[in-house]
């Protein structure tokens, strides 16, 4: 838009969007804030805001009576397993829907969307008894295992609008050019697919990170993750704010790092891929 | 090596008829086009060729040999796409070296081939930078390169030019000439610009709706149209078509002539080989003057006259065809001999 | 591009998707069926024997049945119209030119990252707890008696917390699609005189209409089976039972499968009329 903005506008636009970004960010940086006030000036009425003494014993406390470590640990696991198992039954599957389509390629996308609808909660006991047969319960592949499969859809549909966007022709070029059907995907789709690629995989480790029916649900003293870690404050710790929120931000900072890093891609995979 | 046969190949997507069976032979060397409007198989064909679509019916064959059940990389063809088709994220130096390396070439070969290729294509200068950097007419050559170094049996090329601006394409066409000139090697080219299959071309094939019209040299299907799709098709202004009684004069249903076969003078008197009309609108091209000619009982003629004629809007004019240039066609549209 | 080569290799590259999918779907759900026509308590005698559809009958009759789909689908729809309402103003107020966009966009996005275990804990302690939550605070500062949020208003609560959730991913898509509006348009229609309200009625909003399918959709998804924010907050009391969390409470509170499972077989079923009638709407607006 080759028009001049004056900037009184621009200063208003700048002030109610800063207000209200701030506004839904508050619960946030609130949390970090508490987290290093003693449980005292957690609590205090008026509440403080920064100017408090600054300390980082409710990490320590934290630390020293859940070991924070292994919960970590075992969401790095499940979130980046998950995803890489994904990936690799997701890549040939949106390749063939992208481009071999067929006159039931959109339903099966659908299909595939839907089978996100059903109910968690309505398959939990048989997935439980499965599990018990399996020997995996409370176990990090078991767990890995279930987020690939409750994400795969969103990975499929994903990857399938990215490979959408890349000429055939140049796979076909490929073809041409003497290349095998894992040469092709693996030297020209791969890396010209690479920036839609990451935007899933980041959305998916987001996604896996945050789960919070299977993994709190199907996971005890072993295999539990940040989700469980976090489940375990609900009470009467909860009572706790400066602990409650030491561990909340241990919880999220993995994730908001993450997600501070790779800005550009996150934007776009938060969209699923789905608007341009 | 380098002669490629159709034998009775038909192509159907769903109960739509792309191809009707065609019989085509190619032999080694030759530079043979397909050109057509849009929409009359001249794309499906080539991908045939290519492997890229299966025949729905019919043989390929390669060099004698039945190809029609060969994978596109075993076929010993390459093809240069109108999108160019190049990989984006590699250098020219890798889009060159991509079918050596997928064949196992030894890296020092691949090298110095990649280096003649770019030195006969003019981008030596060029070999580091990606596609994107390039312009449209560096990325057709890179297209180019990427299929000459495989020194493949034949070349197939799909509308090459036609992302490229006016004067690029006149330039590449040449160029393209001279990679025929100096490889021999077959080449077939699918365009639906009939200025580039006419300048091009060996070996013509006219398609309409997946059928072939008529295949021959340029001249002589400038010459000899065998019907009147291809005499309105090929040739630039177009042909003259005119039917009713002024045909039923020579014994046709529809006669045609070309602009350059008429003279065309200020005045004159009607008669059964002369026709008279009103100057309409004239295209000065220096060299020639093409003439659109308003007439009672033809319609509207166009006439090449030379650069400096003497005639404006609104003048009365006769036209005399030259006999021995009018083709005559039946109820059919086919030439009558 | 399709030979019969690449048709069946695309077969053969679909197939573990899907038959991984099916799997999943088909034999839980297979097990859950079988359950449900059979009286079964692991803790209280296990499997008692078939017992038809008693538990079809028991799931709808309990009174719990029916204000558990009225909650499922009073936080699926407020949630999706409060997100998508906000989410276009606030989508188009950061389209307008302003310092810091990339700052303000990372604030708003924020949220999202948040786990809802975290986010529902937050929320209850520090905001909503009626002696010392912010909201206690800031309600005592206007001479107010503190609400209790959880307790007295369990659905706007678990709304609003719902909604902080899912409002940036909103707010995100149809970011993305107003920033796609080829801005010609927009200036075409002001050159015919169009005034700000029905640009905005007929062409950004009509632009809108596939991202805003998109939140719906993948929305609806996500929010029918909400399941932490409830479990840390109110644990389902309150009449904030959805129909999930009562089957959940079936299964593993009262040990009850059968039970359970019969509500598990309803859940499916409201989940495929809204997955019917979304993907009527989707299929038509989104050109997969």
């Amino acid at each position: 838009m080759a028009r001049e903005i004056t900037s009184q506008r621009k200063t208003i636009n700048t002030v109610a969007a800063w207000a209200i970004g701030l506004l839904i960010f508050f619960p946030i940086l609130w949390t970090i804030l508490t987290s290093f006030k003693t449980e005292a000036v957690a609590i205090a009425d008026p509440p403080v805001f920064l100017f408090f003494d600054w300390t980082l014993e409710n990490y320590s406390i934290v630390q020293e009576r859940s070991n924070y470590g292994r919960f970590l640990w075992n969401s790095i696991l499940i979130a980046v397993g998950s995803t890489i198992l994904g990936l690799l039954v997701a890549v040939p599957a949106a390749w063939s829907m992208a481009f071999v389509p067929s006159v039931r390629t959109k339903d099966i996308l659908l299909w595939m969307l839907s089978t996100k609808m059903l109910p968690a909660v309505g398959v939990l006991y048989p997935i439980y008894l499965l599990f018990i047969q399996l020997g995996l319960l409370d176990s990090v592949l078991g767990l890995t295992i279930v987020l690939m499969l409750i994400n795969l859809p969103i990975i499929v549909w994903m990857l399938y609008s990215y490979f959408k966007e890349i000429p055939v022709d140049i796979l076909e070029a490929a073809r041409m050019d003497g290349a095998t059907l894992k040469e092709e995907i693996l030297y020209v789709l791969t890396p010209m697919a690479i920036p839609g690629i990451a935007s899933t995989v980041l959305l998916n480790i987001i996604l896996a990170w945050n789960e919070a029916f299977w993994t709190l649900n199907l996971t005890a003293a072993q295999a539990a993750p940040l989700t469980a870690f976090i489940a375990s404050y609900s009470s009467p710790e909860g009572l706790f704010y400066a602990k409650l929120s030491a561990a909340s931000t241990m919880a999220i900072a993995p994730i908001l790092i993450m997600g501070w890093f790779s800005q550009k891609q996150l934007v776009r995979g938060l969209t699923f891929g789905a608007v341009k | 090596m380098g002669s490629i046969t159709l034998k009775k190949v038909t192509k159907s997507f769903g109960s739509v008829d792309v191809i009707h069976p065609l019989d085509l032979t190619i032999d080694d060397g030759e530079f043979v086009v397909f050109v057509g409007p849009s929409g009359c198989g001249k794309s499906t064909l080539l991908r045939l060729i290519a492997g890229l679509e299966d025949v729905t019916s019919g043989h390929i064959e390669i060099n004698g040999k039945d190809a029609t059940d060969i994978p596109p990389a075993k076929r010993g063809l390459a093809m240069v796409f109108q999108s160019y088709a190049l990989y984006p994220h590699m250098t020219v130096r890798k889009n060159i070296a991509f079918p050596l390396k997928m064949a196992r070439l030894p890296k020092s070969e691949v090298d110095s081939k990649v280096e003649d290729a770019a030195r006969i294509l003019n981008l030596t200068d060029y070999l580091d930078r990606r596609p994107g950097q390039l312009s449209g007419g560096q990325r057709q050559r890179v297209a180019i390169g990427r299929s000459i170094v495989r020194e493949p049996d034949a070349f197939l090329f799909d509308e090459p030019l036609s992302n490229l601006d006016a004067a690029l394409r006149g330039n590449m066409r040449l160029e393209i000439a001279e990679l025929h000139q100096s490889l021999k090697t077959t080449m077939i080219y699918v365009t639906h610009d009939q200025v580039e299959a006419m300048t091009l071309a060996n070996k013509i094939v006219v398609l309409q709706n997946g059928v072939i019209e008529q295949v021959g040299s340029p001249l002589e299907l400038y010459s000899n149209p065998a019907n009147i799709f291809v005499a309105g098709f090929i040739g630039s202004p177009r042909m003259n078509l005119i039917s009713g009684k002024r045909a039923h004069e020579h014994k046709a249903e529809t006669i045609g002539i070309r602009p350059e076969h008429m003279s065309i003078v200020k005045g004159g008197k009607a008669s059964k080989s002369k026709w008279q009309g009103t100057v309409g609108i004239s295209e000065h091209l220096g060299s020639d003057t093409f003439i659109r000619v308003e007439t009672d009982d033809l319609g509207a003629i166009v006439v090449r006259a030379p650069g400096d004629v003497g005639l404006k809007f609104g003048d009365k004019v006769t036209m005399t065809p030259d006999l021995s240039h009018l083709h005559r066609f039946d109820e059919a549209g086919l030439a009558i001999k | 591009m399709a030979t019969q080569n690449s048709r069946s290799a695309a077969r053969f590259m679909l197939a573990p998707a899907v038959v991984l999918l099916l799997g999943w779907m088909l034999v839980p759900l297979t097990m859950t069926l079988w359950f449900s026509f059979r009286k079964y308590l692991p803790l209280r005698g296990g499997d008692m024997g078939w017992v038809g559809f008693d538990n079809y009958v028991r799931f709808v009759s309990s009174s719990s049945f029916w204000p558990s789909i009225q909650t499922t689908l009073i936080i699926v729809g407020s949630v999706l119209i409060i997100t998508v309402i906000l989410g276009i103003l606030l989508a188009l107020l950061l389209d307008q030119p302003m310092w810091g966009q990339g700052v303000v966009r990372i604030l708003v996005i924020a949220p999202f990252f948040v786990m809802p275990t975290v986010s529902a804990l937050v929320w209850k302690n520090m905001f909503m707890d009626p002696v010392n939550g912010l909201f206690a605070h800031l309600w005592k500062f206007f001479g107010l008696t503190p609400i209790e949020w959880l307790s007295q208003a369990s659905l706007p609560s678990l709304v609003m917390i719902v909604s902080w959730q899912w409002l940036p991913f909103a707010t995100l898509i149809l970011l993305t699609a107003i920033q796609s509006l080829n801005s010609e348009q927009l200036e075409a229609a002001e050159m015919d005189g169009a005034a700000v309200v029905s640009r905005f009625f007929h062409i950004i909003l009509p632009h809108l209409a596939r991202a805003i399918t998109i939140v719906v959709l993948i929305q609806t998804i996500f929010l029918l089976s909400v399941f932490a924010e409830i479990f840390v907050t109110t644990g389902g009391a309150f009449g904030s039972k959805t129909l999930s969390y009562l089957i959940f409470q079936r299964v593993l509170e009262s040990q009850n499968i059968g039970l359970g499972s019969a509500g598990g077989i309803y859940a499916v079923i409201l989940a495929n009329i809204i997955a019917i009638m979304l993907m009527r709407v989707v299929g038509k607006n989104l050109d997969a």
